[in-house]
């Protein structure tokens, strides 16, 4: 047994030098599945592409697949599998700030790489972190910005009752009040709830320019169904989503969705020569009737940022890398992005679009240049990040 | 507030009363007759809104097309005969060795709601599912400027009393209803007087299944489908049985009205979480004040 163990390990102490593994790590069953599978395929096919191209530093790339199954816990040991025994070299995972929490400690505590790519609420700027999607004022605060110079000025916020809507919200009302809105009203949903018939009332009698909507999965179904329902069309009262991307409108149906608005950092339809290939080459690897959104997109270009760090780097040595991917560039199908070396977020371009009939986005604004990101926003925050890891009260 | 706001709101209380109306009728009767505290109940819910997804699937399958009308109707009466054909084979598998336990029941059938629900995710996946509504739901009839009623919300209504109309007739209008009556009322001298239990026994529990699964159908109209469906709506469908008072329909519709008119008012004027808090202490108030609920049933069973 033993002697069969030693030529098992044997071989794969050899095969080691000639493939690079890296982790995934996405809730592939429970309740994120919805989102997250998608977003490995994103992955998936980045991995494939660099392969196809002949791997980096002459290796090929070997994914490792963890299914965190919606259950923070789980993530976290998950995250401990893939660096101690599997042995990667970076992982790229999750989605929910609940579970990036989970396994932040772990990242830390064996000074690995783990590469985010989803939107999230900022005030958190790990060394061990690559985030790849967007901060506040890359996403929330410049939609608001965007809603308030187009004479919409009454808001009424309606998120999920958790820690992304509530810190999100807690920032739009502290830039309303600097910027000249108006709050008409404020309301949080279980996740999962779906009787918003109340909610439609209240927000009718509140009379507001613009519902900012944070719910997040399911519920934004029984939400848009029932405000078409009840006869509010996007005309009468318009919605600005930043947790719906072009995969959740096929599950709420674009007709529930007509012109109403969403912000984010990329659109499937934008008309970049990178982007049609990314489209082309996603839709070509999963099903014509998938669709990319920017969390996808995020995962995507994040494998490719970490891809050439590790051609910079010279090696796939998880300390070296890191460092290396301070400021490293890469022209994603959004146009070019790069990490920001002071806090290890991503610098990105901000657009606000509108749903059309087919379920895609058409874009009413984009910002003139990428955005610097910044985790912990000043109008919410007296911290900021010197460099990645260090976080210093302000004077 | 306007007038407008609380007319609709007493309209999406109603709304909200039918659905719970639907899945109490059955609750009541099954733990009036058999002292079964069904926590499965709501399951029988989600089975009925995903036959109207099977329904759509198929059509849209074989035709080419989903034909949400068409389909829905076809939907509406097979969901009610899948709900109560599964209750029935849940009734003759388990329920009827558990009669008269009712703490037994209460862990048993709530191991039953975990398997459906996880068969239901193995089956339909761990995503919820969407079905098309029929076109003709989806606007509504304008009341005044500020006031549109949705006809889909008006057909929940018009289909809870046509449940409770038919529920009504069926069990004080037949020879079967009063022999589940009589049951409900005396179970020994019942069977005394030969009147078959347990065959009284499983088609009533199969028929409390089977108007859940209209139920189903008809949420299926508010939003999407997922295996936890019956989740959200077991809870308030308990506390309608246990206000109104066990094993009457006037004590269900009672409850049923009190629970959703009130539920949309205190939501409308707190918050989503704060509106639930308010009614579920004042339903805990109420019951000190009148363990028995808002009625209840006379009987001269010695338990």
């Amino acid at each position: 047994m033993l002697f069969i163990g030693g030529i098992v390990g044997g071989s794969v102490a050899a095969k080691k030098k000639d493939v690079i593994k890296v982790g995934i790590l996405h809730s592939l069953s429970g309740t994120m599945s919805i989102s997250e599978v998608a977003v490995k395929d994103g992955e998936l096919l980045a991995i494939e592409e660099i392969n196809a191209a002949g791997g980096i530093l002459g290796k090929q790339i070997v994914p490792v697949i963890e299914d965190g199954a919606s259950d923070w816990p789980t993530f976290a040991e998950k995250a401990k599998k893939l660096i101690m025994r599997d042995k990667v070299d970076v992982v790229f995972g999750c989605w929910t700030s609940a579970s990036r929490k989970a396994v932040l400690p772990v990242f830390e505590k064996y000074n690995h790489l783990l590469v985010y790519p989803v939107q999230y609420e900022g005030l958190e700027a790990s060394k061990n972190i690559i985030y790849t999607g967007a901060t506040a004022n890359q996403q929330i605060m410049p939609g608001v910005s965007w809603l308030l110079k187009n004479k919409y000025k009454k808001f009424y916020l309606l998120g999920s009752d958790y820690v992304f809507p509530r810190t999100a919200n807690l920032i739009v009302k502290a830039q309303l009040k600097a910027e000249g809105g108006i709050l008409v009203g404020e309301e949080y949903t279980p996740l999962g709830h779906t009787e918003y018939s109340t909610i439609i009332n209240k927000i009718k009698a509140a009379k507001p320019d613009i519902v900012f909507n944070s719910l997040n999965g399911d519920s934004n179904v029984g939400f848009f169904k029932q405000l078409r329902a009840a006869g509010i069309t996007a005309k009468d009262i318009p919605t600005m989503s930043v947790s719906i991307a072009e995969d959740e409108i096929r599950g709420i149906g674009a007709e529930n969705m007509l012109n109403h608005f969403a912000v984010w950092n990329y659109f499937m339809s934008m008309k970049t020569p990178e982007n049609e290939k990314f489209v082309k080459a996603y839709k070509k690897r999963f099903g014509q009737d998938r669709v990319t959104d920017d969390p996808i997109e995020a995962n995507y270009f994040g494998v490719y940022l970490w891809a050439k760090a590790v051609e910079a780097a010279g090696t796939s040595d998880v300390n070296k890398v890191r460092v290396a991917m301070r400021g490293m560039k890469f022209k994603a199908p959004q146009g070019w992005v790069s990490i920001d070396p002071k806090n290890n977020h991503t610098r990105k371009i901000v657009q606000v679009g509108k749903v059309n009939a087919d379920g895609q986005f058409d874009i009413l604004w984009t910002s003139k240049s990428q955005v610097d990101p910044d985790p912990f926003p000043s109008l919410v925050s007296n911290k900021e990040v010197l460099e990645p890891g260090v976080i210093v009260e302000k004077k | 507030m306007s007038l407008d706001i609380i007319l609709s709101q007493i309209f999406n209380g109603l709304s909200l009363s039918s659905i719970l109306l639907m899945i109490g009728m059955g609750l009541s009767i099954t733990f009036g007759i058999m002292g079964v505290i069904n926590f499965a109940h709501g399951e029988f819910l989600m089975i009925g809104a995903y036959t109207v997804f099977i329904v759509q699937v198929i059509f849209a399958k074989l035709l080419g097309q989903a034909f949400p009308g068409i389909s829905f109707l076809i939907a509406l009466p097979l969901s009610f005969f899948v709900a109560a054909g599964i209750g029935w084979l849940l009734e003759k598998v388990l329920i009827r060795f558990l009669y008269g336990k009712p703490y037994e029941t209460l862990l048993a059938t709530w191991g039953v709601s975990l398997i459906l629900q996880q068969a239901a995710r193995n089956i339909f996946g761990a995503n919820n599912v969407d079905v098309a509504s029929p076109k003709w739901f989806e606007h509504g009839i304008q009341i005044t400027q500020g006031l549109q009623l949705p006809y889909n919300r008006l057909f929940i209504i018009g289909l809870s009393s046509l449940c409770l109309t038919g529920m009504f007739i069926y069990l004080y209008r037949t020879v079967k209803g009063r022999k589940i009556r009589a049951v409900m009322q005396n179970r020994r001298m019942s069977a005394c007087l030969g009147i078959p239990t347990p065959k009284i026994d499983a088609f009533t529990f199969a028929m409390g299944s089977g108007v859940a699964g209209v139920a189903g159908c008809a949420v299926s109209l508010l939003g999407s489908i997922g295996p936890s469906l019956g989740q959200n709506y077991i809870i308030d469908a308990f506390m309608v049985v246990i206000l109104g008072g066990i094993g009457g329909l006037a004590g269900t519709i009672a409850g049923a009205l009190v629970i959703g008119i009130s539920s949309s008012i205190f939501e409308f004027i707190s918050t989503t979480s704060m509106g639930k808090v308010i009614v579920f202490t004042l339903v805990i108030i109420f019951l000190q004040w009148k363990p028995q609920g808002l009625f209840s049933l006379k009987t001269r069973a010695l338990d």
